[in-house]
């Protein structure tokens, strides 16, 4: 009896490091490295994250934690409040639909995935901040922003995949 | 989406996210406070996280300035002779000014006291251009308040909890800052357009502007204490006048949250002080 309840406790503690490894993510996305020119380009580290886990391991991003993770991206970077919750969810909502077509393919259809979905949350993003604001946001910054997401996806993937296979294997 | 459970959850998640941007709209002190006992909850964890990377840049930025140190002290040397000069004519300015000052009966502004801060995040990527201080209401800070480094203005302090701030920078799309040209006292306002480039807008006609000028606070509207140095004129052309900020958003680790005692017209107003200036185009 007492070794089941450890047994589930374990097993529980795993299934929350997707959501908790995001939410990590969303905070060192916002710290300030002081490196030049960095900040107005600092990618959407926690959009890799919602990506990735929607692909390989839905059961364990569920659409609530992605309510949170978008609310948390929100309060921290001063956008609208509301907005990445919804760019989150809806990019989460696209994967999960396409989620037979995803499983099992190379990583590189996987990858090209990640660069039609940012592609569509930045240009959804743009849209809504510059309609929520003052004026128009560059778009060149986006730009930079959104290549330097797709570029660094096949790094923090890697990083996922191997805490898949090691941590998450058990559960 | 396999069951109706999860069909329901995620629809109902959209419909929170929909409703969190329109409350946002209507009611901006709620999802306001919202937000700030967010970043406020998360701020000693930034704070933590920041100190690595201030002693790492610390000790790059060390070994770059041994390595220029020859360069560094003729550059110093050439600015020291000048700024002597300098010195001479402020004070002679200050007497002349004093007596003038003295004949007018002209009746001084409140004395300015400040609050130094750490910046502990810098956030939003290309969306938003602002920073999150480790200081909050029980230091004084309000929100409104003019916010600067040793090199100028940086930005104004958009919202504010109890342990931490946040500060809009002067480059951000709802930064909307009365200025004048220092020589000629040509008013505008700079408004911030996410670039590192704000623009000058809402120039009278005829008005002349020409590259390096400089750039400063106006203090219309109250916002902002007059005179505080903001940058200088980069380009003058037919899509717009750009001004380069004195201050490099990258490098300012520490700020100082001025406190005029202005009321201003962000107070009044608190539903983003942007908006009303740029309907008026």
């Amino acid at each position: 009896m007492r070794r089941t309840v450890w047994h589930r406790m374990d097993a529980l503690s795993r299934q929350l490091t997707p959501v908790l490894l995001t939410l990590v993510l969303v905070i060192v996305g916002v710290v300030a490295f002081h490196v030049p020119g960095w900040a107005r380009v600092a990618p959407l580290l926690s959009l890799l994250a919602v990506y990735h886990w929607a692909v390989y391991r839905p059961d364990l991003m569920p659409v609530y934690a992605v309510f949170g993770i978008g609310f948390l991206q929100d309060a921290l970077a001063g956008t609208p409040m509301g907005l990445f919750t919804l760019l989150y969810l809806m990019a989460y909502g696209v994967v999960v639909s396409q989620q037979r077509f995803l499983t099992g393919k190379a990583f590189f259809v996987v990858w090209i995935g990640f660069v039609l979905i940012s592609a569509g949350v930045m240009a959804l993003g743009w849209i809504l901040i510059s309609a929520l604001s003052a004026g128009v946001v560059d778009p060149e910054a986006l730009l930079f922003q959104y290549l330097l997401g797709v570029g660094l996806y096949p790094m923090v993937a890697r990083l996922f995949l191997s805490w898949q296979t090691r941590i998450l294997r058990p559960v | 989406m396999r069951t109706l459970a999860q069909r329901f959850a995620f629809v109902a998640g959209m419909l929170g996210a929909v409703a969190l941007i329109v409350l946002g709209r209507v009611d901006v002190s709620t999802v306001e406070t919202a937000r700030q006992q967010v970043v406020d909850a998360a701020a000693p964890i930034l704070d933590a996280l920041s100190q690595p990377v201030v002693t790492v840049n610390r000790l790059v930025q060390e070994g770059q300035e041994i390595l220029n140190i020859r360069s560094e002290n003729a550059q110093l040397r050439a600015d020291r002779e000048r700024l002597m000069q300098w010195q001479a004519a402020a004070r002679r300015l200050e007497t002349e000014n004093q007596t003038l000052k003295g004949l007018l009966n002209f009746q001084p502004g409140p004395a300015v006291s400040y609050v130094s801060a750490r910046v502990v995040a810098d956030t939003g990527g290309a969306f938003v251009h602002s920073l999150i201080l480790t200081t909050g209401t029980d230091a004084g800070v309000r929100k409104g308040q003019a916010v600067v480094t040793g090199d100028g203005l940086i930005g104004r302090v958009a919202s504010v909890g109890k342990l931490a701030a946040r500060l809009l920078l002067i480059t951000d799309l709802n930064s909307r800052i009365p200025v004048v040209i220092e020589q000629t006292r040509v008013r505008a306002i700079m408004a911030g357009n996410n670039t590192n480039r704000p623009k000058l807008i809402h120039l009278p006609t005829g008005a002349v502007i020409s590259k390096g000028d400089r750039v400063v606070t106006s203090g219309h509207g109250g916002a902002f204490p007059p005179g505080l140095p903001i940058g200088m004129v980069s380009a003058v052309s037919d899509t717009g006048i750009e001004v380069q900020p004195f201050v490099d958003r990258d490098s300012v680790e520490y700020v100082r949250i001025l406190d005029y005692g202005l009321e201003g017209i962000i107070r009044d107003l608190p539903s983003a002080g942007g908006t009303a200036a740029s309907r008026r185009k």
